[in-house]
């Protein structure tokens, strides 16, 4: 009988030092992990112990609701109204500058820079963190939901229009520009028809994570179905809670499927 | 109606065009000749100023080019330019990128929302008439072949109504058969309508075929200046200098058996 044999086939690495910078590369990510587990106080004992209180919060919220859907329709609507709105004016927001961000249209690195780092700002920034200033600035409800919407999306699709802007052919643009054309007439009839369809595909994936992001900022009182769902845990209305966050996931899950479905059809259509 | 006069052109280190001379008159067909790299293109786009000169000056039809907006716009209003890769706008319609020839022209805020002057389109029709492709108008123009999307790039620059027309290699990226269809619709719209073509060619062939006079360029000169019946052996080697006694001898007969000749020709394009 044969007894088959093995060789480790893994490639040296290169330098003069063979396998010691990688031990203490490994050695130094372990550490990070202990270093970030302590802090985040992460303990599977404490997560064994919590079991129990887990399984009975749970069982609290079965079975849902129902009857508390009548209640869940117009706050779901609102959130739906809140992510068109928000996604419209983060359009409106990001159109007349992505040009100013996109490399080979910019008139100058400086306005590059400077409109990039703006569109940075409001993408690094939060949506709930953005409500809950809209919220202090403007007052409960659904219109600060809006608007912190529309400045964190207006950053996000400021950066993916300037970006596909970047990548269009530029030879139809140089044919516009020797006809004497003007500036936005080359916007028109040169950039807009090559990026257009990539910038609908881009719209659609921003409402379908505004809608995600409209069902949590009631949480902070900006309006829609998340306040619902705060509203019934303070009340420890358990079961409303599943039904709410059942009606979320539905929500969600429909946008997706149907912004999804919408981009491809999209993308298939511009072969 | 074009006067060139000591023009450099300087991309950082590299000279790429070194004090040339050029004159060309109205109604003229003149072909310029060179391998590769030799800076026809560049002298093209100083002609327009979409390359911008480093030294030296050029008038077109009689009035000196200054790189102000005002001045840019006007030259390029009366220069239209027909590129290797024919630069139209593959998502619009063959008719509306005939239109954009007209740009300049029209009332620049109707044209930003597709209101288009009936006279421009009127000429926007005449031009597609010209080469042949009226029935063809309505179709997107990434349906059209090569061949046909330089036709709709000679139509857009006719419907400039141009005094001068700069080609930029109008057929390098097309077979033999089309390539002579295409230039021969240039050259009659240059003959019937009086404006001056300026045409980059790297075929000795079409070059001798299509030419009222021939400007053979070379690493950067003006190596030759005369009409096609005036290009020998001799000359064709000051502008190809690679060139040995027999290829030449194919080259510049370019009746001998057809189809060697046009292989040749690839060969050439290659390099």
């Amino acid at each position: 009988m044969n007894t088959p044999s093995y060789s480790l086939l893994v490639a040296r690495p290169g330098g003069n030092f063979g396998w010691w910078p990688r031990a203490a590369l490994g050695l130094a990510a372990v550490g990070v992990l202990w270093w970030a587990a302590r802090g985040s106080q992460v303990s599977f004992g404490e997560l064994v112990k919590g079991a129990p209180w887990i399984a009975d919060f749970l069982s609290r919220m079965f079975p849902p609701n129902w009857a508390f859907l009548d209640k869940l329709v117009l706050p779901a609507i609102e959130t739906v109204q809140i992510a068109i709105w928000g996604t419209l004016f983060a359009i409106i927001l990001a159109v007349p500058f992505c040009f100013l961000a996109a490399r080979n249209l910019t008139p100058n690195m400086a306005v590059f820079h400077f409109t990039r780092q703006v569109f940075n700002v409001t993408r690094g920034i939060n949506e709930i963190i953005l409500a809950l200033i809209f919220v202090a600035a403007v007052g409960l409800g659904p219109f600060p939901g809006v608007l912190a919407l529309a400045v964190h999306g207006a950053g996000m699709l400021g950066k993916f229009f300037s970006e596909s802007i970047e990548e269009i052919d530029q030879g139809p643009i140089e044919a516009l520009r020797s006809t004497g054309a003007g500036a936005i007439q080359i916007i028109i009839f040169g950039v807009l028809p090559q990026v257009i369809t990539a910038w609908i595909a881009v719209v659609l994936y921003r409402f379908e994570t505004n809608l995600r992001q409209a069902t949590v900022l009631g949480m902070v009182g900006a309006g829609g179905i998340g306040f619902e769902l705060v509203g019934s845990m303070k009340l420890f209305q358990y079961q409303d809670t599943a039904t709410c966050i059942l009606v979320i996931i539905a929500m969600v899950m429909t946008a997706d499927y149907i912004s999804t479905r919408l981009r491809a059809w999209i993308q298939k259509g511009t072969r | 109606m074009i006067k060139i006069r000591g023009l450099v052109k300087r991309f950082g280190e590299f000279e790429a065009l070194k004090n040339v001379d050029l004159d060309v008159a109205p109604g003229e067909f003149l072909v310029v000749l060179g391998p590769s790299g030799a800076g026809k293109s560049t002298l093209l786009r100083c002609i327009n100023r979409l390359a911008e000169p480093t030294e030296g000056d050029i008038h077109v039809d009689g009035e000196l080019v200054k790189p102000d907006a005002a001045s840019l716009r006007k030259v390029r209003r009366q220069v239209a330019m027909i590129f290797q890769h024919y630069n139209v706008v593959p998502r619009l319609s063959v008719q509306k990128n005939v239109l954009t020839g007209r740009l300049a022209a029209m009332p620049a805020v109707l044209s930003w929302l597709q209101i288009f002057p009936r006279a421009d389109i009127a000429i926007a029709l005449e031009c597609l008439r010209r080469v042949e492709l009226e029935e063809k108008a309505e179709l997107r123009t990434d349906t059209l072949s090569g061949g046909q999307k330089q036709r709709v790039g000679i139509a857009r620059a006719l419907a400039q109504q141009p005094k001068i027309i700069l080609a930029d290699e109008p057929v390098a990226s097309l077979d033999p058969k089309t390539s002579r269809t295409v230039l021969s619709y240039l050259k009659q719209a240059s003959r019937e309508l009086g404006i001056s073509v300026v045409c980059n060619l790297h075929q000795i062939e079409y070059a001798r075929e299509f030419g009222e006079r021939i400007v053979g360029v070379s690493a950067g000169r003006v190596v030759f200046n005369g009409g096609p019946d005036e290009l020998t052996d001799e000359v064709l080697h000051r502008i190809y200098p690679g060139l040995d006694a027999g290829e030449t001898a194919t080259v510049s007969s370019p009746r001998i058996g057809g189809a060697p000749a046009a292989s040749f020709n690839y060969a050439l394009e290659e390099t």
